[in-house]
Formats: C-alpha cells, structure tokens, sequence
C-alpha cells in the first residue's frame, strides 16, 4: 500500500550534529558494509577499481564552506554534511510509487522498498528532494537508507550494538538514533536543547530526522590580532648604533 | 533530469494516440454516422486503428524504462495514491470504447454499441492524459514541472498531435471536411502556451545549497569537496545540464517545425487546395519532429531540487 499509514506514534530517526561530523565518510561506509550484506543488500558496485565507478550507496557526505561575515573580515566555517534518507512523515516518495513497493511502516515510520515488488519506475527518487534513493542497476529496483531495520530489531545481537551501522560507526558521536515521535526520548532533548532542524520544510514531507546547527564559534581570528596589533614602546635613541641602524633598516 | 528516449516516446506517441480517439470520440458523438445515418467514412476506422498504434507503441514504450518490466501490471494496484498508477489504469480501460467503435466500425459488434462507447472513449482518453502530465506534474520537487502550464500542455498537445493525425487522413477521404484552419488555430495555441511556459520557468527563482542543507542562515554556503569523486545515480539522473545550454536554439526549433511549420503549410493549403495532401502530410511529420524536440526540452531543462546539495 501506497497510501501512507496514519501519523505513527513512533518515530524512529537519525540526529545528526553538524558540529561535530568531521566529514571522515566513516557512517557511509559503515552502511555500506552492513547493508551489502544485510536483509536489504547487496549495494552493488559498477566498475568499482576502474575508471568511473559507480555504486549505491545510503549516505553521502557533503563538505561545505559557510563563509560568515565578523569584525574584521570574513571567515570560513567548516561543515561536513551527511545526507541520508530522513524517513518523513509524509513522504512523496510513498504516494508516487505505482506498486506499492514503496511504503512507510506504521509501527515505527521507517521507510522501506519492498524489493520483490519495485518495478524500477524511479519516480520514488524523482520525488525525493534529499537524494535519499539510489537505483540498483544491476537488479532494477531502487534502493534507498533503511534505518537498519534487520540490526535495530535484531535479537541476534547484543543490546548495545542494536543501532544503526552509520551510527555505531561515528568516530566523534555526530549521529544518534531515536525515537523523535517520544518528547521524553534522549533524542528528542538533544533536538530540543540544540534547536535542532528539518531540511527543506518547505516541501510539507515532514522529514525525522533532524540536524543540530553547528554551534556559533569563538572568534579567534580576531582576537589574535586585537592582541597582536597594539605596538611596544621602543626608545629608539637609548639603543646601541649598530641596533639603531637595524632597526632604521628593517623599518623601511 | 535525464531525457530518456523511451518516456519520450511514451509521452508523445500515447499522448497523439489519444489525442486522435479523443478527436474522433467527438467527430462520432456529434455525427450520427453508422447509426441511423450515411455509413462511417473510411477514414474513421483508419484512424482509430492509427490511435491504436500510437497508443499501443507509446505504452510499451513505457516500459523500456522500468528496471523490471515484467512485473508492470503491479503498476495498476496504487490508484488511490499514485498518479502513475491511475494512468495506467485509464489508459488500459480507454482500448475498451476504442475496439468496441473499432468493431462496430467493421461490423464486428452492434453498432448500437458505437454511440455508448464514443462519449466514454472521449472521457478515458482526456483522462489518460490527464493523468499522464500529473505523474509530472505533481513532483514538486522539479519546479519546472510543478507548475500551472503543465497539465493544460500535455492535454493541448496530445490534442495537437492527434489532429495532426487526423488532417492527411481526413483529406485523403473523398468529402472529408478539411482541418486547416482548426490545424492553425491549435498550433497557435500550443505556441502560445508552450512560450508562456519557457517564460514562467526562466524566471522561477533557483534552489541553492543554502537552503538545501538549512544552514543559509549562517553564512553564504559554497561546497568545497563533493560526497563522491565520480558521477553517481543522482547525477546521472537529475543533474542533465546540455539542454539548458543549448535551451535557445532548441526552443527555436521546437516553435519552428512543431508549430509555425504546420501553421505556414496549413496556409498553404488553403490558398493551394490541390497541395492540400501533401501539405498535410508534411506538416504531420514536421509537427511530431517539433513535438518529440518540445518533449525531449521539457525533460532535460528541469531541474531537481537535488542537483542543490551539489551545487549543480
């Protein structure tokens, strides 16, 4: 079914903290192991050693530049940006298939292809505006983030490790997983105290998941140099002649 | 977005196809013919036969872009939701009033049946295209889609196409009515809306990586290194730039010999009715180049909003 399910009381999603991602690609690998071989795999690989490869991948990691205005100048900030599939409450992506291969679970609103029905349409990705769904050329049916579904649920496995790859992975914390339909879910006070934000609300597609602002920098820069400007006092009359004629030189 | 040659086809011969049973859904609602009246011209049973091909290629056409085409009939199932599932479904339930007139027209069925099946072939084929442009238009995500002109285009240019269908056919036939003036005032109109349109897109403001990734609020945002060294599916897919190159003179000549052709040939057939044949015919030819070039432009100018994350 295509239609979408009622609002879902559970919202399972990904916080991910602009302010720490250092952009080491380390979740899109991860992922890219896990679901290779998970439930949902293989992501595979065209022409993986050759000239042009090319490959479906659940996360993608963009670097960008903010370039700010301070006193002084201008600055560049930093961001690492990973973008993956923000499992919406309302996503197009849903609506559009014709199969019902696409579908959003009511238990938890992650949002899945089913494989054996997609017929390789592609209009789910034209409906997308986060990129979030790559097409699987090798077996024609679209592939896209599926929160880990087969790790999170996954008895198998011990407690702590019931989280997504990308997320298990992150070297420096960026990225959280939750339940953001729970006010009371660590998450959800993570989103709260970092006033955590939804890409592109202007589509009404309700994305989950969230991101958390990088947080606003010293200013070090120009600091240093309020601190370096001021000049010391130097006598040069009380100094020896060859000095003097240094420091006559070196002026110049 | 990448022109696939398979949904061009799909969007302009089904679109003509059924522009042509739409266009002769009314010739035999409005006429008495086959009934009560002088028998149906040859012409008619031609062109619905004509409409079939179109249909029938266009459809299957269709399916060459699906990465599973055999499982296509699924596509049928999400009507209630999928604008691509509703097409699917009033294109297959048009072929009903079409081979009912197909076979009363050849004596094969009643011919009582022609004056149900000619109104319903009129509503299944306005809605097959109906449904066609929605698939497009209702992706807000490529701006130069979601917008007003789109639905009306489709439907005045499959119109346009199936009477550029018609007008040889219709001259051929011995006491046919000629079409040159309504050939004229179509082209005309199809101009018109598709110039509107080029226009309303130029000035529609563009998607950047600011508002993309939210963080426009803290400063102008620049991407210094891409996710990926090479080109991925997104990239492939949605980030065509040739044709918004060569957008000019691509729209020059889609206004050329889509539209000002025929209008200039429908002239000429009016002053020289003895041309007439071959006027129509040339036109016909002209006008679908024109119509495959008007659709391959609407595929590959737009822009999705993807193509913002880097900064395409």
């Amino acid at each position: 079914m295509t239609t979408l399910p009622p609002p879902t009381a559970k919202k399972l999603g990904l916080v991910i903290d602009l302010d720490t991602c250092v952009g080491c690609h380390a979740c899109a690998v991860a992922c890219k192991e896990w679901n290779d071989g998970g439930e949902f795999g293989p992501l595979p690989d065209a022409d993986p050693y050759g000239a042009q490869p090319n490959g479906v991948w659940f996360n993608r990691v963009h670097s960008y530049a903010v370039e700010q205005a301070t006193g002084p100048g201008t600055r560049e900030l930093t961001v690492h940006f990973p973008r993956s599939c923000l499992h919406c409450e309302t996503p197009a992506c849903v609506t559009v298939c014709p199969t019902g291969a696409s579908y959003k679970r009511a238990e938890d609103g992650i949002v899945l292809v089913d494989a054996d029905k997609c017929i390789g349409c592609q209009l789910c990705a034209w409906a997308c505006p986060y990129g979030a769904r790559e097409f699987n050329m090798e077996r024609g049916t679209m592939q896209k983030c599926t929160l880990c579904v087969d790790r999170i649920y996954n008895e198998t496995l011990d407690e702590a490790d019931r989280q997504p790859a990308c997320v298990m992975a992150c070297p420096t914390r960026a990225r959280h997983f939750g339940d953001l339909g729970d006010a009371q879910s660590p998450v959800s006070k993570l989103v709260a105290e970092r006033e955590g934000y939804a890409l592109m609300p202007e589509y009404d597609y309700k994305p989950v998941n969230r991101y958390l602002p990088p947080r606003p920098r010293r200013d070090g820069c120009a600091d240093a140099k309020t601190k370096a400007a001021p000049t010391e006092a130097l006598d040069t009359a009380q100094l020896p002649g060859v000095l003097r004629w240094l420091d006559r030189v070196l002026s110049r | 977005m990448r022109p696939t040659f398979s949904i061009i086809a799909f969007t302009v011969l089904s679109g003509t196809g059924y522009g042509l049973w739409f266009l002769l859904g009314i010739v035999l609602t409005l006429s008495r013919m086959g009934r009560d009246g002088p028998p149906w011209p040859s012409f008619v049973v031609t062109a619905l036969l004509l409409g079939l091909v179109l249909v029938g290629v266009g459809l299957l056409s269709s399916l060459g872009h699906l990465g599973k085409p055999a499982r296509a009939w699924r596509a049928l199932s999400q009507w209630r939701s999928s604008w691509l599932s509703r097409e699917g479904v009033a294109a297959i339930a048009t072929f009903v009033p079409a081979m009912l007139l197909i076979g009363a027209a050849s004596g094969a069925a009643p011919a009582a049946a022609a004056r149900v099946a000619a109104p319903v072939l009129i509503a299944g084929a306005f809605a097959t295209v109906y449904c066609t442009a929605h698939i497009y238009a209702s992706l807000a995500t490529i701006r130069a889609w979601s917008q007003p002109l789109v639905v009306p285009g489709y439907a005045l240019f499959g119109l346009y196409g199936g009477l550029l269908c018609l007008w040889p056919m219709v001259d051929a036939s011995p006491g046919g009515r000629s079409l040159e003036t309504a050939v004229a005032g179509v082209a005309i109109a199809s101009a018109l809306l598709k110039v509107r349109y080029w226009h309303a897109i130029d000035h529609q403001p563009p998607v950047d990586a600011g508002d993309a990734t939210g963080l426009a609020r803290f400063g102008g945002v620049r991407s210094f290194e891409q996710p990926h060294t090479e080109e991925n599916y997104l990239l492939h897919e949605m980030g065509f730039v040739l044709a918004r190159k060569h957008a000019r003179s691509l729209r020059g000549i889609t206004l050329g010999f889509g539209f000002a052709a025929p209008v200039a040939l429908a002239l000429l057939a009016l002053v020289l009715p003895s041309l007439r044949i071959a006027c129509a015919a040339c036109a016909l030819s002209s006008g679908l180049a024109g119509l495959f070039v008007e659709r391959w432009l609407f595929f590959a100018e737009a822009k999705h909003a993807v193509t913002a994350y880097y900064q395409r």
